[in-house]
């Protein structure tokens, strides 16, 4: 495209903002159904072992009760039998049966759903459902079963290159261990299904999905019902970050209870159960082995991750895929691990392996640095790869010297006293942290329809989600520049199933796929107008298809001499409207090369030398996610990944009893997610360079980059500061003691 | 939460009289503690007696004395000038509590009753005997980490987690109730109870009495008085330990000193031996050490919060320095 953008990288408000702060915007929980009927679920108490009995009448007695669900009762959707073929292949195991069987998986679990004709007397009816349980002893901590890890099956959990004996030859060798916490996505629209079926065949769920093809493949599955016949709508979503990737109790309890009452039934998640009864990141234990010459050229890098799953699913999100292709080094080896507990399937959190996997490789070269008194952000350019290590393939685009140069820049790095504890302000010791991120940059097949209407105005769709990063705005500007048409006569829509397939949003996709299929649908339709053109009686009927011009609504010659609006073509040629279609993929020539986004996060972090308490004063966030499409919402999306980032440095934790496998922390007050006092100025800067090989519209990624190093970046940060090295996240207070 | 009846009356006497004739009544203020506690099915009232249009609101000076109406707002305690000029560490410890939406709409009375929030008394699936007695303590050996290590009993290792309870323990003041069998006065520092064999019992205020107004006498403490409170996020997080410190100075003497700590046990835990022996001491990094070592003599800890028995005495340093002006925040 080149010199043809215009919109792309504008710093337009979003699209669909005055909707959301009026409430006009429907959630899923929003929508008015006549005869709708609320559900609630109620959770079990144990994590592992049977239901002996269910007394529900006094819950069945209770005030606008229509009825009391349970596994004694609900009918059964008939892929629940089908064994093998109701497995998520996404997850390796059979995924979570709700009101299958007596059968108790983890704490917390759904045990019975109160239906009624208001939520409060539905909420309140649950909570009179009482269970007796055949109690078996669960096993929820992970470092006392590490004995019981298993290989993935999945994917290829081991890697090696090089000489794994190395390190025998390195002038230096570092070890150690580093533990991550469970982190919860907590957003702040709760999960929610209205469920509505349209007689024994077809149902409209409408749910809080960020991939409305997937969450109707899977209720399809689960019902054995023909896909085109379940109809998902998830217009808005508000926030995500993984945890809304595949389909959840929710889902299925609404449609259960709504196939047993014979009415539409909503079913709202408990903010407790927005903890465990969807996904949540696992906790990881991880083992860092580096060898180094003495001017801290890497000889050896060995990463061994273990992360939490259930014990009737396998999820991976592996750690160690980052250490493979961040630095130069001959020899690297990593392995992966899954430890099976009485817990919940843990899900994709923003950056699912990256931000763990990051955290404990970039605290290890952090303290590498010190030990061969090197700069840590000198030894990392020391280990600058100028290929992709693991392939040996170019990269279709790397600016991370340009992310370490600008943001050292802007940080002022070069002000940081090597020595830790050495910097202060009155009671405040003041450190200097600094990472690397890296996470892979990829193009999901996608599709793309562009409507251009006899008024000018032109349609684009396609069923991604928007979980409220502002990809209905971006994707209007692609779409803009591409056909020319203004960015206010543009609409762009999303999240329904009926709308053509595309890539959910998730794995910092969307832009790289879906934003391609919508230029490609646009280039496609503008072509097709064209040829609509050449049999017109146009003055610019003879026009050579490379003088073309678009702009201002217009189809116009390059030199702007002769010009006709979309709008007086399709009027002169009787068209209501036209349209395409368009299958959109990555190229032959972008496999032949390697993408990432990359970023370097320099923190500043003061700690109070009596209470230890921590604050982040400064973050600099220097990325490259090749072209960026708006420089306003992505600048907002960095903020909310450096957020993240903070969240799981110091604040973000749940913590689960062992000796009941129950989670103890699952509210707002006691989970802590940053508030504005936590947070400082952030300053984002993007390298904002194309990349022309990955995307035709120069994309690389960001919805994950401006998470991954930032928890190293603050813990190297707090050991400068301190000279204490906190290997366990969150750094909380105590820790410091 | 359960279906319960709601009556909203305009004189004290009817409320007091709605709440007795009821095994389960209960008082409602701002409803900031309560009505979590409904939605959760801990506390399951068949009555609520709306006491928000009795007229106990406000602040006002009797000689030597402030009184504050049971129904002021948080907020409103917060920014009075009154209160700002002779109380600031009640301003600052309310300030350090909860959020700006919170403490519009919380009480002084509703503060004073708030319930612990130990895990195990939120999960209702969970063993806690302030919940449900007998059924034994689930932090004793379970998560503990923002636990008691003050005056807790095998039946009950929870902390108060009020900010402002901790500023009145310090500042000495008195608790205004009025009942069926008509009005007293409890000290402050009898008013809220250890857990000792009855932890269900949070205070020794009875079921159909109603607070009406907090008295705090104006001493010579407000110059030299700050409150500190640690916390896993800087604004809206329970204290993982606090400390209200107010001295009165002469010079660089300290002539008399109050302290007290929120997030240590049951009630606010005033440290009259440390007080003691500040008693005309210089304000001094050495002489505040001391003093913290004296308050922790006696302190015991559970399993994951081992932290509070060194975070605590450096907590105290700290507050006194920046009471006494030695040091800054």
């Amino acid at each position: 495209m080149g010199d043809d953008i215009k919109m792309a990288g504008q710093p337009l408000s979003r699209v669909d903002g005055k909707l959301k702060v009026t409430g006009a915007a429907k959630y899923a929980a929003e929508y008015i159904i006549p005869n709708l009927a609320y559900g609630v679920l109620a959770s079990g108490a144990i994590a592992r072992g049977r239901i002996k009995s269910i007394d529900t009448a006094a819950a069945e007695k209770a005030p606008g009760v229509i009825a009391i669900i349970t596994h004694l009762n609900a009918p059964k959707p008939p892929g629940y039998f089908g064994g093998k073929e109701s497995s998520d292949p996404r997850t390796e195991g059979g995924e979570y049966r709700v009101f299958y069987n007596d059968v108790i998986l983890y704490s917390g679990q759904p045990v019975a759903l109160a239906i009624a004709d208001t939520f409060e007397r539905a909420r309140y009816a649950a909570s009179l459902v009482k269970v007796q349980y055949v109690k078996e002893p669960p096993q929820t901590d992970m470092l006392s079963n590490m004995d019981k890890a298993v290989v993935p099956k999945e994917s290829d959990p081991d890697y090696n290159r090089g000489d794994k004996n190395a390190f025998d030859n390195a002038a230096f060798t570092f070890e150690q261990e580093y533990q991550t916490q469970l982190q919860v996505h907590n957003p702040m629209e709760p999960h929610a299904a209205i469920a509505v079926w349209e007689g024994a065949d077809a149902i409209t769920v409408y749910n809080k999905t960020q991939s409305s093809p997937i969450a109707q493949e899977d209720i399809a599955k689960a019902w054995k019902l023909q896909k085109e016949n379940v109809h998902i709508v998830s217009k808005f979503v508000g926030g995500a970050f993984g945890g809304a990737s595949r389909v959840w109790p929710e889902e299925m309890a609404a449609t259960i209870g709504a196939k047993k009452i014979g009415r539409p039934l909503k079913v709202v998640f408990n903010r407790d159960q927005l903890f465990n009864m969807v996904g949540y990141r696992p906790q990881s234990l991880q083992k860092i082995k580096l060898g180094a010459d003495k001017d801290g050229k890497l000889i050896g890098i060995h990463h061994e991750a273990y992360g939490n799953t259930s014990t009737y699913e396998q999820f991976t999100a592996n750690m160690t895929s980052l250490t493979q292709a961040l630095y130069a080094c001959d020899n690297v080896s990593t392995l992966y691990r899954l430890v099976p507990l009485d817990v919940s399937t843990p899900c994709w959190t923003r950056a699912p392996g990256e931000a763990p996997g990051s955290f404990a490789l970039e605290s290890a070269l952090d303290e590498l640095s010190y030990t061969l008194k090197i700069d840590p952000l000198e030894l990392r350019k020391r280990n600058y790869a100028a290929q992709n290590p693991d392939t040996k393939q170019p990269w279709s685009t790397k600016f991370l010297n340009e992310c370490y140069e600008r943001g050292a820049a802007q940080f002022g790095w070069e002000k940081r006293n090597p020595q830790p504890r050495s910097t202060t302000n009155g009671n405040w010791l003041i450190g200097y942290g600094m990472a690397t991120g890296i996470y892979g940059a990829w193009r999901a097949p996608s599709s793309a329809r562009a409507v251009l209407n006899s008024d000018g105005t032109l349609v684009v769709q396609s069923a991604t989600a928007d979980v409220g990063v502002g990809t209905a705005t971006i994707m209007s500007q692609i779409a803009a520049d591409a056909t020319g048409i203004p960015v206010e006569k543009i609409k762009f829509e999303l999240g329904d199933s009926r709308l053509p397939p595309a890539i959910g949003q998730f794995g910092s996709l969307t832009t790289t796929s879906v934003g391609s299929a919508v230029n490609d649908a646009c280039v496609a339709l503008r072509q097709k107008a064209i040829e609509y053109l050449k049999k017109s009686q146009s003055s610019l009927q003879n026009t050579p298809v490379e003088n073309f011009a678009f702009g201002d609504g217009k189809i116009k010659t390059k030199d702007d001499a002769v010009s006709i609006s979309y709008a007086d073509l399709l009027q002169q040629q009787h068209l209501p409207s036209i349209e395409v279609t368009v299958d959109s993929k990555g190229s032959e020539e972008a496999d032949k090369y390697s993408s990432y986004s990359y970023n370097a996060t320099f923190v500043e972090v003061g700690v109070h030398a009596l209470t230890n308490q921590l604050k982040v004063n400064r973050v600099v966030s220097a990325i490259d996610a090749g072209k960026i499409m708006n420089k306003k919402t992505a600048r907002s999306q960095v903020y909310g990944s450096v957020t993240w980032g903070i969240g799981m440095a110091l604040t973000e934790e749940s913590v689960i009893d062992d000796r009941y496998g129950r989670w103890m922390v699952k509210d707002l007050a006691d989970y802590h997610v940053p508030v504005n006092a936590d947070i400082p100025a952030i300053e984002v800067l993007f390298i904002d360079k194309s990349d022309d090989i990955l995307t035709p519209i120069g994309a690389k990624g960001l919805g994950e980059i401006g998470i991954v190093g930032v928890a190293a970046a603050i813990a190297n940060a707090v050991y400068h500061a301190t000279g204490k090295r906190v290997r366990d996240l969150p750094i909380t207070p105590d820790k410091l003691v | 939460m359960n279906l319960f009846q709601y009556v909203r009356p305009a004189e004290q006497k009817t409320a007091i009289a709605a709440v007795a004739a009821e095994p389960t009544a209960r008082f409602l203020g701002g409803g900031t503690n309560l009505l979590d506690l409904m939605k959760r099915h801990i506390m399951q009232p068949e009555k609520l007696v709306d006491v928000t249009r009795l007229p106990l609101k406000g602040i006002t000076q009797q000689g030597n004395i402030i009184r504050i109406g049971a129904l002021t707002r948080n907020t409103e305690i917060a920014e009075d000038k009154t209160i700002l000029q002779n109380l600031p560490l009640l301003a600052m410890a309310i300030n350090a509590g909860a959020s700006a939406q919170i403490r519009n709409m919380a009480t002084t009375g509703g503060n004073l009753l708030q319930r612990t929030r130990c895990p195990y008394f939120y999960d209702t699936a969970m063993p806690c005997n302030k919940r449900e007695p007998g059924t034994g303590c689930g932090a004793l050996e379970g998560f503990n980490r923002m636990h008691a290590i003050f005056g807790f009993s095998d039946k009950c290792i929870a902390v108060n987690p009020s900010d402002m309870n901790v500023a009145l323990r310090a500042l000495d003041a008195t608790v205004v109730v009025n009942g069926p069998k008509g009005e007293r006065k409890i000290p402050i520092a009898d008013f809220h109870r250890l857990p000792g064999d009855t932890p269900e019992k949070d205070t020794n205020l009875d079921k159909n009495e109603l607070i009406t107004a907090v008295t705090i006498p104006i001493s010579p403490f407000s110059k030299n008085a700050y409150y500190l409170k640690v916390r896993d996020r800087n604004s809206y997080a329970f204290a993982l330990v606090s400390v209200a410190a107010a001295l009165n100075m002469d010079g660089n003497t300290i002539k008399e000193a109050r302290l007290a700590m929120g997030g240590v046990a049951h009630k606010p835990w005033r440290l009259t031996d440390a007080e003691t022996f500040l008693k005309s001491k210089t304000a001094t990094e050495e002489n505040f050490q001391q003093a913290a070592q004296i308050a922790f003599q006696g302190a015991k800890a559970f399993k994951h919060n081992q932290y509070k028995l060194k975070l605590g005495p450096n907590t105290i340093v700290q507050a006194l320095s920046v009471a006494s002006g030695l040091k800054s925040v």
